[in-house]
């Protein structure tokens, strides 16, 4: 056997036996470094007749691409295996919790407000607002509901030191809204009046302070039917129900003349009363300077504390203003992302 | 409004059932609040008669009886110490459900006696609230019937809601007229049978036509009064009413029959004179629910010699009440006015089924009438003789005409109802009908006070014809605007953002305590509460934070380590329409918590900042920050938000002294802003300005300054600008400590970028030599070494 021939039999051996990257590192220098058998080899053919440089030459170079191949081959399973050891090395448990920002909740009557907006905006409805804190005359006498009026009784009412001989109060409805908006736009209107209202009542389904949204239409013709339609649309719409039965019936409210109150069928077995509503009392259209023989429209008014109560089953009003964490983070909201 | 389904079927002929009737009733607006039916539950409970009792012979308490069923004889023990001999009782049997307990009565043994029954008292059965013994049965009953039935129980009671504006509908007539309009029956006419006196009403008698327009009476003389017939008293205590006696429950049968309120008085008890008047400040009347009220000045009475006898309307004295031995009765029937009976009813705190009526309108023309019947039935029932009768005054009546035009029960009503309809229902309401020109002309019954213009009329129509014929009509077009303005919408995205930032909403009172309110400027008297529901919310907040610190309180107690909350409300200065401001604050106190593998730390100011200026980061402008908030902020640790002159909020540390009145564990910090003032970038332009990018190497370089401890970033910032601003490219503060003798350094990191070429180590070395000397100058800094 030559020295080629023994030298590719020791290499080859040697090189399956190498385990690590550094062993295979030193078998690569002594074979091609600076005095590597390989390269002595090299620089002995200088020195051999042209015969023997052909023949040797030919059988260096192709030992040398043997050995060449079969280190790349085996760096690459060494370096395989090392990859493997440093992730198996590097695992990490994935069940521990991740590293969330700390996110926040929108209160349910924030969220239902939303809702009903969208809902009412879709039928071209727009946002009118007014004080908390109102004349005697917006809250009462304007809505015909005269001093002693046996529904101004009923209504707990919250009385503030009076102003130039006014009494003032707070609004026991968002209806003193309505007034404003008359006084100052002219018909055509078509407003909701989301709100804080205040009435002197405290048990599991009043509080002093709720929250109430209202509804006007003042114009040549809607009537009663649009009425209905209307809160039909909503009500179904809100309570995602496209079958959801409501009942209209007779009802008295001082400002509106015909009157409703509204039901809904509530999981088939009864009716919830869940509104008030009806067209706007011509003495309240002529407070407001408005021709009640030329215009009319409708009026409701809701509590939407109670619609987020009925929708997600709260049961206890009071529990909205509480401001218990572990209340506001179960019936919250995540915030959305909003246009 | 109460009533039984036989007591209805008294004023209403129909053939309707007890469901048709409910839904009617709801239907028309007399809604149905519920239905309970006693007899159902009492029906199995029967008469029994106590046959022969004897003295239980282990326990004294205790008696065995037989009982006699109506069907066998049976043993019962019985702890009642009324329980006698030939006593008739009321029997449960073994099976029976006790309705007070809900329990199944059993046989069982007695202190080894067997007993095969109970007998019950008005307790056990739900007739009364408390009982002493067992019930004592009428010796007339039948033993063996069912009591119920015996007691006319077995009656549904029909319990409506009546709107403040249909008093007529407080009587059962009423409520038949309404039910017969529906078309559901006819409606029998009230009895008018005129009693002619026999004499002179021997009581003198002055009316004040200002306190009472109309007032009637009469005397009856040698009456028999006592318990009242067994069939008035089962009417009354069906509707769960106490039967008294003869005289008062005939009043007490008129008030619920026809909504029409009597008063008898003892005529032998009245001194003198009988005088309705206003009543003087300060006089004093013993009423018959045994109270004494102090009166005001105003108020309608009815005296005689001896001072006030009567509160007009709303209750009688004790000194004339009739009882057991009266002889001689005054019946009165009269017309009180609604507001005057209110008020009255109102300041003294009264509430009585007269005045529930009087105040919501007794039909006008309704007092002698009534005072005939009551008399007739007086009569009936206890005998005796009337006087002619003495009458003051008028009713205060005037028919008015209302015109109706047809073609707006469509228009407004949005329902057609053809005329022949129309007229039915208000003819059989008891309206007169003039006929006019597409239309009609009516006149509204003396017993509705609630008909005054055509949308009144309308309604009529409507409710007999039922709501539920309405049809439905799509409502709105496609809006052209949005709901919501553009302030308006952004309070949404304010929620949202607070929200994003790991706050958690909620809603807290308008109202606060002004003590605590003392801490945060004050509540001024204009904003405190005549009527507070408690001295805790007895003012108009002057900020929002007192609220958010008590509810950061009640959780840092349910032992909650890290609070964020924030509010979107209003706080109040002043009275008028602007005098509330919109504002969103929110806190965080306790910890900063990130996640396991950071170490969570206190809140500070810097959180409470950035809560603050993501609102500014919406609104895409940066306020100026002034050091120091209001006093209940930390004044070293605080700041106020401002755009020029106006303010904006403020964020920072809660003070200690606003910690200790809280008791709150800090540290707090938290943040105000008037969301409603933020203004609205004057151009809104979609468009970004162009990205330029430089194709060459940024190249950083740190410098870390001392200087003094009163020096803020800002003015160390502004230095590094005025040196060169060129090449500078972004500038980051990376650390910052406080070092010895009022010093502290503040390390900062500037990246330099040149759009045209690589920067060389000479040029930056210039740069960094001109921004050190900036500083320098500028603040006092120097380089660290």
């Amino acid at each position: 056997m030559n020295r080629v021939e023994q030298i590719k039999r020791t290499f080859l051996k040697e090189l399956e036996e190498v385990d690590t990257l550094q062993g295979l590192e030193d078998l690569r220098v002594r074979a091609f470094g600076k005095k590597g058998e390989l390269t002595l080899l090299m620089k002995e053919l200088g020195q051999k007749t042209p015969e023997e440089r052909r023949t040797w030459g030919a059988e260096l170079n192709a030992l040398k691409d043997v050995l060449t191949t079969a280190l790349e081959a085996r760096k690459e399973i060494l370096e395989e295996g090392c990859l493997k050891d440093q992730l198996a090395s590097e695992s990490l448990d994935v069940t521990l919790p991740p590293h969330a920002r700390p996110r926040g909740k929108i209160h349910p009557l924030s969220h239902v407000l939303d809702q009903a907006i969208h809902i009412f905006g879709q039928m071209g409805f727009v946002v009118a607002e007014g004080p908390d804190i109102e004349e005697d005359f917006y809250n009462f006498t304007a809505l015909n509901i005269p001093r002693e009026h046996p529904a101004r009784q009923e209504q707990d009412t919250f009385y503030l030191p009076s102003s130039n001989g006014q009494p003032l109060v707070l609004r026991t409805h968002t209806s003193p809204v309505q007034i404003r908006t008359m006084q100052k736009n002219p018909p055509p209107i078509r407003i909701i009046a989301p709100g804080r209202a205040y009435r002197s009542d405290y048990d599991a389904t009043h509080a002093p302070m709720f929250h109430q949204i209202e509804g006007l239409v003042v114009d040549k013709h809607t009537h009663m039917g649009h009425l209905k339609g209307c809160l039909e649309e909503f009500c179904r719409l809100f309570f995602e129900n496209p079958s959801l039965k409501l009942r209209f019936r007779p009802g008295y409210f001082p400002f509106t003349e015909p009157s409703a109150e509204v039901d809904i069928s509530w999981k088939g077995e009864s009716w919830l009363e869940i509104l008030g509503c009806g067209m706007v009392h011509p003495n309240v259209l002529r407070n407001c300077d408005i021709d009640p023989t030329t215009y009319q429209g409708f009026a409701f008014g809701m509590g939407l504390d109670r619609i987020a109560m009925l929708k997600y089953g709260i049961e206890d009003l009071r529990l909205f203003f509480d401001s218990d964490l572990r209340w506001l983070n179960h019936y919250g909201f995540a915030p959305e992302a909003r246009e | 409004m109460r009533f039984t389904l036989s007591w209805l079927k008294e004023h209403l002929e129909t053939s309707a059932t007890l469901d048709e009737i409910s839904e009617k009733l709801t239907n028309i607006g007399l809604l149905v609040d519920k239905i309970k039916n006693l007899g159902e539950v009492l029906t199995p409970f029967t008469i029994c008669e106590i046959i022969e009792a004897k003295k239980h012979p282990n326990a004294d308490r205790l008696q065995v009886c037989q009982v006699q069923t109506g069907e066998e004889l049976i043993q019962v023990v019985c702890g009642a110490k009324n329980a006698r001999k030939g006593l008739k009782a009321v029997l449960a049997r073994p099976g029976q459900i006790i309705p007070s307990t809900q329990q199944v009565l059993k046989v069982g043994k007695v202190r080894d006696v067997e007993s095969y029954g109970m007998m019950c008292s008005g307790e056990e059965l739900l007739l009364e609230e408390t009982s002493e013994g067992i019930i004592e049965v009428d010796s007339k009953a039948p033993v063996g019937q069912s009591y119920a039935q015996w007691l006319g129980l077995d009656d549904p009671l029909i319990e409506i809601e009546v709107t403040p504006n249909r008093g007529d509908c407080l009587g059962i007539h009423g409520v038949a007229r309404d039910l017969a309009a529906s078309g559901i029956g006819k409606l029998k006419p009230l009895k008018t049978e005129k009693v002619p006196g026999t004499f002179p009403c021997p009581l003198p008698l002055s009316v004040d036509l200002e306190a009472c327009p109309h007032f009637t009476g009469r005397v009856i003389q040698g009456v028999k009064n006592g318990p009242s017939p067994k069939w008035l008293q089962e009417k009354l205590r069906s509707i769960g009413l106490r039967p008294i006696s003869a005289l008062v429950d005939i009043t007490n049968f008129f008030i619920y029959d026809r909504c029409r309120p009597l008063h008898v008085f003892d005529a032998d008890k009245i001194k003198g004179k009988l005088m309705v008047r206003t009543s003087k400040e300060g006089e004093t009347f013993k009423a018959l629910d045994g109270k004494t009220y102090t009166l005001s000045e105003d108020m309608t009475v009815i005296t005689d010699d001896s001072g006030i006898i009567s509160l007009a309307g709303i209750m009688g004295g004790e000194s004339t009440a009739c009882d057991d031995t009266t002889k001689n009765v005054f019946l009165e029937a009269a017309f009180f006015d609604p507001i005057r009976t209110s008020i009255t009813g109102r300041v003294l705190n009264i509430f009585s089924d007269s005045r529930h009526r009087f105040e919501r309108w007794v039909d006008p023309l309704s007092t002698l009438p009534g005072l005939e019947a009551a008399t007739k039935m007086i009569l009936d029932l206890c005998g005796g003789t009337a006087s002619k009768i003495v009458e003051e005054g008028t009713p205060p009546f005037e028919e008015i005409e209302v015109p109706f035009l047809s073609p707006h029960l469509e228009s407004l009503g949005g329902l057609y109802v053809d005329s022949l309809e129309v007229e039915k229902i208000f003819t059989a309401l008891g309206f007169k009908l003039l006929e006019a020109d597409n239309g009609y002309g009516l006149i509204p019954p003396s017993w509705r006070s609630d008909i005054a213009q055509e949308a009144d009329l309308i309604e009529e129509v409507l409710r007999m014809v039922g709501y539920n014929k309405i049809p439905s009509v799509p409502y709105g077009e496609r809006p052209e605007k949005k709901p919501l303005d553009s302030r308006q919408e952004r309070r949404f995205a304010i929620r949202d953002c607070l929200a994003g930032q790991g706050l958690i909403e909620t809603i807290t009172w308008s109202f606060m305590s002004e003590r605590e309110a003392s801490l945060f400027g004050g509540i001024p008297e204009t904003l405190l509460l005549n009527n507070p529901i408690s001295q805790e919310l007895n003012g108009m907040r002057p900020s929002l934070l007192p609220n958010l610190l008590k509810a950061a309180l009640q959780n840092q107690n349910r032992a909650h380590e890290t609070i964020t909350l924030f509010e979107v409300g209003p706080q109040y200065f002043n009275t008028t329409p602007d005098g509330q401001d919109l504002v969103a604050a929110g806190l965080r106190a306790g910890f900063f918590e990130k996640s396991w593998c950071e170490m969570k730390r206190p809140v500070d100011i810097y959180d409470a900042k950035a809560d603050a200026f993501a609102l500014f980061d919406l609104i895409h402008l940066c306020p100026q920050v002034d050091p120091k908030g209001p006093n209940w902020y930390h004044p070293g640790r605080s700041a106020t938000l401002k755009f020029g002159p106006q303010v904006m909020g403020y964020f920072g540390e809660l003070h200690p002294r606003v910690l200790k009145a809280f008791d709150l564990k800090g540290p707090v910090v938290a943040f105000e802003i008037f969301i409603d003032r933020l203004p609205f970038l004057k151009k809104k332009t979609t468009a970004k300005p162009k990205l330029e990018l430089s194709p060459y190497q940024p190249v950083d370089r740190d410098f870390a300054f001392v200087v003094g401890a009163s020096v803020s970033a800002e003015s160390l910032i502004k230095a590094v600008f005025k040196a060169d601003t060129s090449l500078l490219y972004s500038l980051t503060i990376f650390d910052v400590f406080e070092m010895e003798h009022e010093k502290k350094s503040i390390a900062l990191r500037v990246r330099f970028q040149s759009k045209d070429r690589t920067l060389t180590e000479k040029e930056i070395q210039a740069i960094s030599d001109k921004i050190i000397s900036s500083v320098a100058k500028e603040v006092g800094g120097v380089l660290r070494q």
